[in-house]
């Protein structure tokens, strides 16, 4: 086993204090309702004439991006925009890569040129905690999405807008349904919801889209989706990719309309005060209804702005640890 | 040649039922006598092996050197060396080289090669199909004649039912053993780690057991209809164990292997994407390793082999999915095997039959005993010296092992091939 893959976790400077973000998995609960406190005087910011800080003036941050993204690499630069950040975008696709340049390469290319963070997307699962332990020491590295391992700062986006609407986490029943098993955002949802205490997690969808030993993840299985929406404060919606038809996933959007698709009715089996959330995009009448999508439960849109906060937070976290900086 | 007597040594030979502290006496290559030197015979090398256990040299079924065409990763010269270091006096090398070893020619080049480097003997291990391809069937007899030892699809099994019936009816024709990956393409699915809770964790694709257990069924099933003798090679997962002791019950001419490294590690080891874990079949739970070590024990599995696959530094430094399966296993397969004894899974006179007489036996050769006229083919250890497994220290090439800076009891002391000294402490 080499040495950094046995670290305990890569994430945390030497005073548990965060480093880099790769994901929830190894970050305690003080560590979460840090970055949450952090996004919440962020929020602020937003609202402003002037929307910016000077926190992280004069810091280089690349969006490092292998798979393509709109929403989240937006988000991204405008989190590090508004720290007054320097920020470039790289979208490398699969044929510059192909053209034998190693993962390894480009990063230390982006290193010479004095970069500070990165923020990394990638296809394969590991491929963060890759580039945070080959990085120089005075790189942070942020996880924007890698395979289907983690997709930290989504989830803490969603914990963000839980805890407004929802306050304390340890009465809540949260319920998410979907595509467990190719979902990044489900893995992470899942993993903070446990750290900060959430009474119960559920997931729910047919059994080729749960992964196998879910329960170790720290959710109840169900495959009915009422069943699984019961008496829940937070139900979150995941994105169904058209993908998942032809690998014999699903048989059609029909049937998985008709079987896990949220709908005004269906939702009465949730509690009357709970919230609807999505990371997005939508695929209307897949998922969900539009009744439900655009009707006064839904908190999609809030997610998308509270992404801004919450990604921030994490930069100014993860940049505040650089000894000395660059 | 010079004659050698090794005394002293507890001699263990399971093949014969031999375990006592005996002489060796070796004249021209092969074992003259045990026990007391015939009447006349003087040795110009004596080496003494109190303490120490001698036993027939390992063999191996399988290890890739890499040579032809990836040298860049490993070299018979260099990977032979490794072998003798490990006790290893046969190895066999799977086809997947680059030209394949679907000729004559490249199986002539291999066998040379390996002859002049001298340090261990090499069986090529023929390509079942034209190109590795699963399309075409190589010229089993060809290939046979050119001194395959067997013949395999290396880690590309073949998808097509009808084609692997064909191709098992004609191996059978020629009495040729074929060694078989046990792996269903579309059940793997692009899979890198085991289809269990850390999979789900790491969000790593996954091999479900079933990806192994359908293709053994599978093939035991063509086995039968077509009498070929098959062997599987590299079981990962307790399930299909249990489904080859049932079939050698019934008698049909089928065995198998196991990594040593699958009898110690887990899915768990993979821990945070240790590529060095990474490997195809993948490291399964610890209920899966312990069938497999009771499979070892009651000889359901009656083989260990290295497995090794070593690889340049580069192959591992990638994101988990994206690196090159495989650990660089020759230096650690017997202590490995040892590390058995230790923990009662095995006697040591078994754990040694399942490195030498038992692999032999798979691939009918005559070799991983020690009775006289038997090839001297001898691996001396010390079976209570501690060492350190360091890449300074590896003569293999690739130091992609889990293992390193792991400490190992037992270290072979010398390695004798065909009566010569190939290695040597």
């Amino acid at each position: 086993m080499n040495n950094a893959a046995r670290t305990p976790n890569i994430q945390l400077d030497a005073n548990g204090r965060l480093r880099h973000f790769l994901s929830i998995e190894g970050l305690n609960r003080e560590l979460l309702t840090e970055i949450l406190d952090t996004a919440e005087s962020f929020a602020g910011v937003s609202e402003r004439t002037v929307k910016k800080v000077p926190l992280l003036r004069g810091k280089i941050i690349t969006n490092l991006f292998f798979e393509t993204s709109t929403r989240t690499r937006t988000t991204f630069e405008l989190a590090a925009k508004r720290l007054s950040a320097d920020v470039l975008n790289l979208n490398i696709s699969a044929s510059s890569t192909s053209k034998g340049e190693t993962l390894l390469d480009t990063l230390r290319n982006l290193e010479a040129m004095h970069c500070d963070m990165f923020v990394v997307r990638h296809g394969d699962s590991g491929a963060a905690h890759f580039i945070a332990r080959h990085a120089a020491p005075h790189v942070s590295v942020v996880n924007a999405g890698d395979g289907r391992h983690a997709h930290p700062t989504q989830a803490m986006l969603d914990m963000f807008t839980i805890r407004r609407h929802k306050g304390d986490f340890s009465r809540l029943k949260v319920a998410i349904v979907g595509d467990i098993q190719h979902s990044r955002v489900a893995r992470s949802q899942i993993m903070a919801l446990n750290t900060l205490g959430a009474a119960e997690v559920r997931i729910i969808g047919p059994r080729t889209l749960i992964p196998p030993h879910a329960e170790s993840l720290g959710a109840r299985v169900c495959h009915d989706l009422e069943e699984g929406i019961g008496d829940a404060d937070v139900v979150i919606m995941l994105r169904l990719q058209k993908e998942r038809m032809h690998g014999a996933l699903l048989p059609s959007e029909h049937e998985y309309f008709q079987l896990y698709g949220l709908t005004d009715k269906r939702l009465e089996a949730a509690r009357p005060d709970a919230i609807v959330m999505h990371p997005g995009p939508i695929n209307r009448g897949v998922e969900m209804d539009s009744q439900v999508a655009d009707g006064p439960r839904s908190v999609i849109l809030q997610q998308v702005s509270h992404g801004i906060a919450v990604r921030m937070a994490v930069m100014a976290m993860a940049m505040q640890t650089q000894g000395g900086g660059a | 040649m010079k004659n050698i007597s090794i005394l002293n040594g507890r001699l263990i030979d399971p093949a014969n039922g031999v375990d006592a502290v005996l002489d060796l006496h070796i004249a021209d290559g092969r074992i003259l006598a045990l026990g007391a030197a015939p009447a006349g015979f003087t040795a110009g090398l004596r080496i003494d092996a109190r303490e120490r256990i001698v036993c027939p040299g390992l063999v191996d079924l399988s290890a890739r050197l890499r040579e032809p065409g990836l040298e860049h990763k490993a070299t018979i010269a260099s990977e032979t060396l490794a072998a003798a270091r490990g006790g290893i006096t046969t190895l066999c090398c799977p086809p997947d080289t680059d030209p394949i070893i679907d000729t004559p020619a490249v199986a002539e080049m291999i066998r040379r090669k390996a002859t002049q480097s001298g340090h261990c003997r090499v069986l090529p291990v023929g390509a079942l199909t034209q190109g590795l391809g699963g399309e075409q069937l190589s010229e089993m007899a060809a290939l046979k004649k050119a001194g395959c030892a067997a013949l395999g699809n290396a880690l590309n099994p073949i998808g097509n039912t009808l084609i692997q019936r064909r191709a098992l009816e004609y191996a059978a024709t020629f009495g040729i053993t074929v060694l078989l990956h046990p792996e269903d393409p579309q059940l793997r699915n692009g899979g890198c780690a085991h289809e269990g809770a850390v999979a789900s964790r790491l969000g790593l694709p996954g091999i479900p057991e079933a990806a192994e257990t359908v293709a053994v069924a599978r093939d035991l099933a063509l086995a039968e209809q077509t009498g070929c003798r098959i062997h599987f090679r590299g079981l990962s997962c307790g399930a299909a164990a249990r489904i080859i002791r049932r079939a050698r019950h019934d008698r049909l001419p089928v065995s198998a292997d196991v990594a040593a490294h699958q009898l110690h590690l887990t899915e768990a080891d993979i821990n945070n994407f240790d590529s060095n874990c990474h490997l195809i079949p993948p490291l399964r739970t610890r209920g899966d390793r312990e069938a497999l070590r009771n499979a070892v024990a009651d000889g359901a599995i009656s083989a260990i082999c290295s497995d090794h696959q070593p690889h340049e530094p580069d192959a591992k430094e990638a994101p988990f999915p994206s690196t090159a399966p495989g650990i660089s296993a020759l230096e650690t397969l017997l202590p490995l095997t040892l590390r058995l004894v230790e923990e009662d899974v095995l006697g040591l006179p078994q754990a040694i039959a399942r490195l030498t007489c038992g692999p032999a036996d798979i691939l009918d050769l005559p070799l991983g005993r020690l009775g006289a006229g038997a090839s001297a083919d001898i691996c001396i250890f010390d079976p209570n010296q501690t060492w350190r497994l360091t890449t300074e220290d590896m003569l293999s090439r690739g130091h992609n092992t889990p293992f390193l800076g792991r400490e190992f009891k037992g270290a072979v002391t010398h390695t004798l091939l065909e009566g010569r000294v190939v290695f040597e402490k």
